[in-house]
């Protein structure tokens, strides 16, 4: 699919130099191939996509660094719905159950991946993973990345939007410092605002600027997972956003979270001139 | 460091062109990353070889095009270069920008070895 999308590219800059070059002895012949490199990951994310959607599943990837408050929002937003939305979770850590037994523990079914040291989640564990949930019935699947703000935003999993969750304690300036992850958010929640009055550093208006500034384009809800007005509102636009993955579903129409990370231009085969 | 996976699928990458052209090895690969990818080139220069050991890549040279950051400005139309933290327009500062350049993560090129080596 992206085979001649001709995006634009700069002089060489590098060359690795390799232990036993060999010199070339037979015929030699250069294939000009342009594609993106994560070819197939992006294969099989196409492919737990086409499933989600046939099964009329919304499907979110909630990155975040570790402690950010990811499975605690699972939680708390699990029994806030009382059943409302039936939801199932992916959890993705590098080692034990004990995210999943969390989730399981709130009543919802959940399939724990251990990465073992790999720092992010692939669209193949991801696609095993969800042949061990029952999908049809279900209305939302969450699927919660590895604690890292770096390499889970290089990997498309098939989801149908990115929520990256940024905690009160880790500072205003995280989204400049790991601009990659916060541009991919659809949704930027700025998480444990009780602790505001306490770290009296960390100001929202700086985080809602930092988010701007790495071409972050989407909604940002401040919350607190004991409830209130931003709790609600996460409520409010995971329920709206069921709503429309339903619609679309329904109407045959796909959808892809807003930035594809490891390059938008790599997906754009034909609005770009060849070279 | 997500890079040796990256550098997995590259090689998944190349030994299929390799196939698909019956190369007997892969000679040089070029590939273009951009900061916005989320790739080091330095990481991906050191798992490079780890990923193409014992494969039809093993020595072949990698070659990494740096694509530098550019956005087109929606106000003022302006294409300018920019900081992966910081898109914004350089001739207006105006954030509404659309990134042009800098999200690259492809493989551009293999050069393969067909036929054997003439014997004298």
């Amino acid at each position: 699919m992206c085979r001649d999308c001709g995006c634009s590219l700069g002089p060489a800059a590098t060359r690795a130099p390799l232990a036993a070059q060999l010199p070339a002895a037979g015929r030699v012949e250069t294939i000009e191939v342009i594609t993106a490199i994560l070819d197939e990951n992006d294969r099989v994310a196409a492919h737990n996509r086409q499933h989600f959607d046939a099964q009329r599943v919304l499907a979110l990837n909630l990155m975040s660094s570790p402690g950010a408050g990811k499975t605690s929002l699972l939680e708390a937003t699990i029994r806030a719905l009382g059943g409302r939305l039936k939801v199932a979770v992916v959890e993705g850590d590098l080692a034990t159950e004990n995210d999943a037994d969390r989730i399981r523990a709130c009543g919802v079914p959940a399939v724990q991946i251990t990465t073992g040291n790999a720092c992010h989640l692939d669209a193949t564990m991801v696609h095993d993973a969800v042949h061990d949930l029952p999908l049809a019935g279900l209305d939302v699947l969450f699927i919660e990345n590895v604690g890292n703000l770096v390499c889970p935003a290089s990997f498309d999993l098939g989801q149908h939007r990115n929520v990256t969750l940024l905690s009160v304690p880790e500072g205003d300036d995280k989204p400049a410092k790991y601009p990659v992850m916060f541009r991919a958010a659809d949704l930027a929640l700025i998480t444990k605002t009780d602790l505001l009055p306490y770290i009296t550093e960390f100001s929202v208006e700086r985080a809602r600027g930092a988010l701007r500034q790495v071409g972050f384009a989407g909604e940002t809800i401040e919350l607190t997972n004991r409830g209130g007005d931003g709790f609600a509102a996460w409520l409010a636009w995971l329920e709206r956003e069921v709503v429309a993955q339903r619609e679309r579903a329904a109407s045959g129409q796909l959808l892809r979270p807003s930035i594809q990370p490891e390059g938008a231009s790599a997906h754009t085969a034909g609005s770009r001139p060849a070279r | 460091m997500h890079e040796l996976s990256v550098c997995q699928a590259l090689i998944g990458q190349v030994e299929r062109v390799a196939r698909e052209n019956d190369a007997r090895r892969v000679v040089s690969i070029v590939i273009a990353v951009g900061p916005l990818s989320g790739v080091e080139a330095g990481l991906l220069e050191h798992a490079y070889p780890i990923a193409a050991a014992g494969t039809v890549a093993e020595h072949a040279t990698l070659t990494i095009e740096l694509v530098p950051v550019q956005v087109r400005c929606r106000s003022c139309g302006a294409e300018t270069s920019a900081a992966p933290n910081r898109l914004v327009c350089g001739a207006c500062g105006d954030w509404q920008v659309d990134v042009t350049a800098g999200e690259e993560m492809l493989l551009k090129r293999v050069e393969i070895e067909t036929e054997p080596a003439a014997v004298h």
